[in-house]
């Protein structure tokens, strides 16, 4: 993996998709050597901004030839607002590859990915990769509504098979992501399941996962402020190794986990049984 | 010309090749900033809070972005102090940056084990102690709300300490002045001001607040002339006391703010989130702001603001 940088990137353009804008930035530190799943945190307002705390986004693409990366972003608050309106030319700060990529498979087997929203960005890269390595790939996307997918077209162009769901059934079958994961998963079905979108999504995925037997990594959505490690703020309960459950960073030692690692019950809280959580009781 | 200014200071009797270091808990201990900067370019690094024992932090959410600065509710998430002497002081040690070590402590007796325990560590050059931490011995009541408790900390921690000891102290206050001098009194060799100021936000959709721990500390350039005050009203009542200023440094004028208020060398924290190069950046504007005025001296312009005027 590839140290961050910090880069003054050019926005080459922005254009809508769906609900979304997608953002392709000139960052050629960046675009070389990151990996799907990992992400870049942009500042957002200028250079005399009030809003301090950089976004994150996941990498949808990384060329390192052309020295291109894209972000899709969602607008839901002044940050992204002001970041779905800048122009062409300008330029933006941004710090990455962050985080800890998906891992591919040690052999060739048959992946799922599970995307919800514009979590489904990091997936085409990913799904590619998987296939070069000989593996097939089966998609699933899903949104609350037809304009809030993402990606729809390439992912039958990157997988071999793939199935849209919406809340709505605005677009493909009426449902949630979880729907088609049965029939993936069972006998003679997937080797590993990939997933990124909402927790709640991820929780779900996980269990389907779990409930047939497939390792699955997911790529969690935590607020952060800095997106590098120091601030401490985007911590989940995460059982290592050795069984104790600590409090780690999702930008550093994650964004991406094995999905039965992650205690989702207690994401949001702090179990008595964390490590160090007796040192919390005192003061 | 920027490189003819000399920008060494120091804090008591350490000196340092700069006036620029982070902040508690704006940098973890050094490490994950080396992809930005090389730590030993730094005035020093202070490492965030570190406690005896491993400490889980709070539940999330732990922050809040709020009008140029934040809030943030972390609870001392932290490896304890055998792990911090064990992988990150040698760290800092081994790249030849400066530690200053901040200790927290629920009792005086834990703040005393603590400077025990770091006494004569590689890499230690200053302890700043965190007294922004609720007494349990006195229900909770911040030590650093005390001027008596604060100074039993200071006094403790100085008897074990073969470096200086800075007290980090609370704006949340009616008087800074008396604290300081409490502090002062107690052996403190110097003043680290301010930490963050207590703050809250509630969420409008959810109606409820916006932090896991209700309450946070706010920080960022909100609170800077708050800190800038602090730093004034403590100089001018105790001239010859080293301060650490800090409070919302974004740029190398706001660094100067600090200095010309009487801080002998400043700490950068929230703004590394903003920027994670922020401190060598405003290492390089400070330099470059007083060589365009014309001083030959970081020492030449601390506590500068206070001179001439009608007390």
């Amino acid at each position: 993996m590839r140290a961050p940088s910090q880069v003054t990137a050019r926005v080459v353009a922005i254009e809508p998709a769906g609900a979304y804008q997608l953002l392709t930035l000139a960052a050629p530190t960046v675009a070389a050597g990151s990996e799907p799943g990992q992400f870049v945190a942009v500042a957002v307002g200028g250079p005399v901004t009030s809003m301090l705390l950089r976004r994150s986004f996941a990498l949808y693409t990384a060329d390192p030839g052309t020295g291109l990366i894209q972000i899709v972003v969602a607008e839901h608050g002044p940050g992204t607002a002001w970041l779905v309106r800048v122009e062409p030319g300008a330029s933006l700060d941004v710090v990455g590859p962050l985080g800890r990529p998906f891992r591919l498979p040690p052999e060739a087997g048959t992946a799922v990915l599970v995307a919800g929203g514009y979590g489904s960005a990091p997936m085409f890269d990913l799904a590619r990769r998987l296939r070069a390595g000989g593996s097939a790939v089966h998609m699933v996307i899903g949104a609350g509504s037809a304009e809030r997918l993402f990606g729809v077209d390439e992912a039958h162009a990157v997988a071999d098979s793939v199935v849209v769901l919406t809340d709505d059934g605005s677009r493909g079958i009426q449902g949630l992501v979880t729907r088609p994961l049965p029939q993936l998963l069972g006998p003679a079905g997937a080797s590993m399941v990939y997933a990124c979108g909402p927790m709640a999504m991820l929780e779900a995925v996980g269990a389907a996962a779990a409930s047939h037997d497939v390792p699955c990594q997911v790529a969690v959505e935590e607020s952060m402020a800095c997106g590098i490690g120091v601030c401490m703020t985007c911590v989940l309960p995460v059982i290592g190794a050795d069984g104790r459950t600590r409090m780690l960073r999702s930008c550093v030692e994650g964004p991406v986990f094995d999905a039965e690692r992650i205690r989702w019950k207690d994401v949001g809280t702090l179990p008595a049984d964390v490590l160090g959580a007796d040192a919390m009781v005192v003061h | 010309m920027e490189t003819s200014v000399s920008m060494v200071t120091s804090l008591a009797d350490v000196t340092l090749p700069n006036p620029v270091l982070t902040a508690s808990g704006c940098a973890a201990a050094g490490r994950e900033l080396a992809p930005f900067l090389d730590p030993a370019e730094l005035g020093a690094v202070v490492t965030k809070s570190v406690m005896l024992l491993p400490r889980s932090g709070r539940a999330t959410p732990r922050m809040a972005e709020t009008p140029s600065g934040m809030l943030n509710s972390i609870g001392l998430q932290g490896p304890g102090i055998d792990a911090f002497l064990a992988h990150d002081l040698p760290w800092l040690a081994e790249r030849g940056a400066r530690a200053v070590v901040s200790i927290a402590g629920g009792s005086v007796g834990e703040f005393a084990e603590l400077a025990r325990r770091l006494a004569g560590a590689p890499g230690l050059a200053v302890l700043e102690v965190n007294i922004s931490c609720p007494n349990v011995a006195s229900r909770g009541q911040v030590f650093a709300c005390d001027p008596v408790a604060a100074a039993d900390v200071v006094r403790v921690v100085k008897a074990e300490s073969d470096v200086p000891v800075f007290a980090k102290l609370s704006p949340d206050v009616t008087d800074i002045v008396g604290i300081a001098r409490s502090c002062v009194d107690a052996g403190a060799d110097g003043l680290s001001m301010i930490n963050t100021l207590l703050g809250m936000a509630i969420d409008t959709d959810t109606l409820r607040p916006v932090l896991a721990g209700v309450t946070g500390g706010l920080s960022g350039p909100a609170i800077r002339p708050v800190a800038v005050r602090c730093v004034w009203q403590v100089h001018a009542a105790l001239p010859t006391v080293p301060i650490l200023g800090m409070g919302g440094i974004l740029t190398g004028l706001d660094a100067l703010q600090f200095l010309l208020a009487g801080a002998s060398a400043v700490s950068v924290g929230t703004a590394v989130f903003h920027d994670p190069c922020a401190p060598v950046r405003i290492l390089a504007e400070l330099r470059a702001e007083l060589a365009g005025r014309g001083f030959g001296r970081l020492s030449d312009v601390v506590g500068l603001a206070h001179r001439g005027l009608q007390r």
